[in-house]
């Protein structure tokens, strides 16, 4: 599971010059565990789509990997400034990839502002590869430059690699009959020819896929991007090559068939699965919200498998339809982002109180407000526990990874279908734009739902009798003879009657956390020993971070140990008991600290520490072994 | 389920265990009563139908059905109709409402079931006055009205309920009053059996906080004269003597004498509610007092695709060709890899 660099073998190319042309017949091969490379332009510029390609080709390869990208806010920024740099960063690795790494051991930078976004997300001696056709003064000056970046940036003890992309496209396209602009648009291909000779990738998915992509409808645009992708791959293999290419063997995965995958894409799937393993209808009520959309644009195109999408008028409207839904037999789901959670609440306390199955996916971002739309955070705990008005218990659970959130959503449908009661699953800006392979489950490995539809029996059908066990209620979906009822907003009594009975009132809240509370979730497994100097506590998508500082610390020789939880509502039964068995607990999250007060309030007798950071950016892997060596004082086993 | 078969029903039928809870003498009861009647004669099985609602007076309708009851929250009431439709469109959804829970906090849903054409029934109690907080004015008060919120009156102009819903490219819009049952039992069947969002504003009487607002054209004496009741090509007369009528002059509406200037019966407007085009409808459904009669019945009825079959349908055109049949077929699709 450690992840880092064979500490033998360092970049051994130095040498700083802008305008070398050593031949580089792969002279030299630097062998590596594991690279990050980051693709970095103006948000026109294409560097989602080149970083996807080459993370393709890679887990093709056999590479373990993981993807973040990052993008600004703003569809097309101004051209050339810091704020409309579009990134899309992978780490590819010969072991266990569990984040898109802290620091880029390559920079594909198109432009100057490209250079000033990375500058400190750069790897000492990393290579960096740029267009120096729009290295120019003049955008120098729009990326905040007054003059050569590399010398204010400090950076030119780097692997700098000039070339100049611009004229080269121009040169391998001058026989097409193309637009000077339309060339221009085909940089990105000719940057990621270079990186496949960089990391002797195989070119012929990628063009397959160019031609999956524009041969019907732009048969020109297909070849021209072709052209531009070999021109890169034998630019850099002859003219004017790199002195030294990377190795990453493929990792030692377990067998079976693969497939990238994102987390909105894995969320909106795991509802599917979900919707099929219950026999039921899957039905998305929603409103398009930064970071979720891809979870509605993902469940609208499934109409193959009858998915019912309903773009709704408002985020209340997303909810509400989602509920009628559910009342109506269905299985009901919501998608949506931080805001759109606060505008969703009164309806999800409807949910609550009328006892239907729904589930809402919140994807958090930067808050609060509209914050950082495109940034991720995970600020939206309280919200889910707590937003809402009354005593309004619903289930929280989140997902940790962007492959696992194909699980969590699936089990966020169970349980709410189950249990007959909303459930918030969290997932995050960064999971749901992140990828990663992820070994496809047949579903007839998938657990079994089983809703507890109610049959008429020849008797007056009571909406709110509960499983004694459980106390769960029975579904009773309009359109069976004989099972005609009420429910609502206002407090009722077992018969569905309305009741302003304070002890009913009382009676009835309590049956509702109850509910909640006795629902069996999963106990949690600690990554490490069993007991120890430190336990690191996180919760959702900060788990690939948290799990490579704490093995890589434990390589190191610390006493550290983790656990991360899926399980916010309810708490897995076997926490205090884990918790209780290190000298120090320290809980790690990207917001101001909403998990570790909430442990403080359910198991008070603990004493937590705990690391936060609110910057709109996952953690990094160092930061977290930082403080954790704080925390252990330096002190390692022995 | 051989029970489910019988479907001769009595209002009674439709009457729910409850207590019903309105103030006594509120139109709200008269309601009840001819929608019950409406859905006995409507022979439908009774497990079909569910209603929605909000909150208000009005809204607490769902637990006097003995149907299938979705009682909602403020303003939300066509939105969860619109879901329950859509996700099971064999039910016979009716979403009820008023004039605070539909036009004012539940606007925007309002307007998008009925620009959608979501084949439900929504009815609509206008007693123009929020009744259940107790007395303040509504969309639909009357400039310059006076209550608990507006002691000097109110300053702004109040929606028309017609208007609204022929703005939102309607398709189906009557009105009707709470005491009339019997024109009320036929617009309700109609509502029913129309395709898409039939939208039904029913004139109603809050007796505690607005008593009487509908008098001026609904009091026993001058409803004749006031009020029009249109019928599907027959010509637009009214009055107690049914010696007057409506002529379109020009690009407008007039009211006319029949005997007077050489007016005959030939020379008015034969009502068509099936015409596709809005113009004469907005007009029909904007006439107010004393200028005109206030029209009554079935104002407009255009059927076109609605929502909930065309989305059934390009489920079914989708299937039809899709290589993706299941969900493993859809974790296979794309690009994939052997390890
Ligand atoms: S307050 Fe008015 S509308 Fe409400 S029940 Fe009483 S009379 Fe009817």
């Amino acid at each position: 599971m450690h992840i880092g660099y064979k500490k033998n073998i360092l970049l051994q190319n130095k040498t700083s010059n802008k305008t070398q042309s050593i031949m580089g017949k792969r002279s030299q091969v630097i062998e590596r565990d594991a690279v990050v490379i980051r693709f970095s332009g103006d948000s026109g510029d294409g560097m989602q789509l080149t970083g996807t390609l080459f993370s393709n080709a890679s887990a093709l390869f056999g590479n373990d990997l993981a993807t973040f990208p990052d993008y600004p806010a703003e569809i097309r920024a101004p051209q050339g400034t810091v704020g409309g740099v579009s990134g899309f960063q992978v780490n590819i690795g010969h072991k266990e990839i569990n984040t898109p790494g802290d620091y880029a051991d390559v920079l594909v930078a198109m432009n100057p502002a490209a250079i000033r976004a990375n500058a400190k997300w750069l790897r000492k001696g990393a290579t960096i590869i740029y267009d120096s056709d729009n290295f120019t003064e003049k955008n120098f000056l729009k990326a905040g430059y007054k003059d050569d970046p590399f010398v204010e940036d400090g950076l030119n003890d780097n692997n700098l690699i000039a070339a100049p992309i611009a004229t080269l496209v121009k040169e391998a396209l001058k026989d097409m009959d193309m637009d000077p602009k339309t060339v221009q648009k085909t940089k990105n291909m000719f940057a990621l020819g270079i990186v496949f000779w960089l990391f002797d990738r195989d070119l012929e998915n990628t063009e397959l896929y160019i031609d999956d992509k524009f041969k019907k409808k732009k048969p020109l645009i297909a070849d021209a991007n072709k052209i531009v992708l070999r021109a890169g791959y034998y630019y850099a293999e002859t003219v004017e090559a790199l002195n030294s290419s990377f190795k990453i063997n493929p990792a030692p995965i377990a067998k079976g068939t693969y497939r990238n995958i994102t987390g909105n894409t894995a969320t909106a799937w795991g509802l599917i699965a979900a919707a099929e393993k219950a026999g039921l209808n899957l039905f998305i009520g929603s409103y398009p919200i930064t970071p979720a959309t891809g979870i509605l644009e993902d469940l609208a195109a499934r109409k193959d498998l009858g998915v019912k999408s309903f773009q709704a008028e408002d985020e209340i409207a997303g909810i509400c339809t989602t509920l009628g839904a559910s009342f109506a037999g269905n299985l009901g789901v919501t998608s949506t982002s931080g805001p759109g959670l606060a505008l969703k609440s009164e309806a999800i306390g409807l949910g609550v109180m009328a006892e239907l199955p729904i589930v809402i996916v919140d994807v958090q971002r930067g808050g609060p407000s509209t914050g950082l739309p495109t940034k991720t955070e995970q600020s939206d705990l309280f919200q889910a526990l707590y937003g809402r008005n009354g005593e309004s218990p619903v289930v929280v659970i989140a997902a940790s990874t962007p492959s696992d959130c194909f699980n969590y959503s699936f089990k966020a449908a169970k349980i709410a279908l189950e249990h007959m009661t909303p459930v918030i699953l969290l997932t995050d800006g960064y999971l749901a734009n992140g990828s990663e392979p992820w070994r496809i489950p047949s579903m007839k490995d998938m657990p079994e739902i089983k809703p507890p539809i109610a049959k008429y029996e020849g008797k007056e059908f009571l909406p709110y009798e509960r499983d004694v066990e459980t106390l769960v209620r029975k579904w009773a979906i309009p359109g069976t003879f004989g099972l005609e009822h009420r429910i609502g907003g206002l407090e009722k009594t077992i018969k569905g009657t309305v009741s302003y009975i304070p002890e009913n009132h009382e009676k009835m809240t309590q049956l509702r956390e109850d509910k909640v509370q006795r629902i069996e979730v999963p106990d949690l497994k600690v990554f490490g020993e069993s007991k120890g100097d430190l336990l690191v506590i996180g919760w959702g998508g900060t788990y690939g971070h948290i799990l490579t500082a704490v093995s890589e610390m434990r390589e190191e020789g610390y006493d550290i140990s983790a656990v991360h939880f899926n399980y916010i509502k309810p708490l897995p039964k076997n926490t205090a008991e884990i918790f209780a068995n290190y000298k120090k607990l320290v809980v790690c999250e990207l917001n101001g600290g909403q998990f570790v007060n909430y442990l403080r309030m359910k198991h008070q007798q603990f004493n937590y520490h705990q690391y936060n950071k609110v910057q709109g950016l996952p953690f990094t892997v160092e930061e977290i072994k930082d403080y954790c060596t704080i925390l252990l004082e330096g002190k390692k086993n022995g | 389920m051989a029970e489910a078969t019988k479907i001769q029903y009595t209002a009674k039928d439709f009457k729910s265990d409850q207590e019903v809870r309105w103030c006594p003498g509120c139109g709200d009861h008269a309601i009840l009563a001819s929608i019950q009647k409406a859905l006995a004669e409507l022979g439908i099985p009774k497990e079909k139908y569910a209603f929605v609602s909000g909150i208000g007076c009005s809204s607490r309708f769902p637990y006097y059905m003995n149907a299938y009851g979705f009682h909602g929250i403020h303003g939300r009431a066509s939105a969860i109709a619109s879901g329950v439709k859509v996700a099971n469109p064999d039910l016979m959804v009716w979403q009820i409402t008023g004039d605070g829970d539909a036009l004012a906090i539940g606007g925007n849903h309002f307007i998008h079931i009925i620009r959608r054409n979501i084949d439900i029934n929504l009815v609509l109690f206008n007693n123009e006055i929020y009744g259940l907080t107790k007395g303040q004015y509504s969309p639909t008060s009357h400039k310059g009205i006076v209550t608990k919120t507006s002691p000097y009156g109110t300053i702004e102009e109040p929606f028309k309920v017609g208007e609204l819903v022929i703005g939102a490219n309607g398709r189906f819009f009557a009105r009707t009053a709470d005491y009339n049952l019997t024109l009320s039992t036929d617009v309700y069947k109609q509502a029913a059996n129309f395709r898409g969002t039939s939208v039904v504003e029913v004139l109603q009487n809050c007796v505690i906080f607005n008593d009487g607002i509908h008098d001026s054209i609904l009091d026993k004496e001058v409803r004749d004269d006031r009020t029009i009741v249109l019928r599907h090509g027959e010509p637009m007369i009214f009055g107690k003597e049914r010696d007057k009528g409506i002529i379109l002059d020009g690009l407008k509406l007039k009211v006319v004498k029949l005997g007077e200037n050489g007016v005959t019966e030939k020379d008015l407007l034969i009502h068509d509610a099936h015409e596709p085009n809005p113009g004469i409808h907005y007009m029909l459904a904007g006439m107010k007092y004393p200028d005109y009669p206030v029209a009554m019945g079935i104002i407009r009825a255009v059927e076109s695709q609605t929502y909930d079959s065309a989305l059934v349908e390009q489920i079914a055109k989708v299937k039809e060709k899709a290589q993706i049949k299941c969900v493993d077929d859809l974790l296979h699709s794309g690009s994939t890899w052997e390890v």
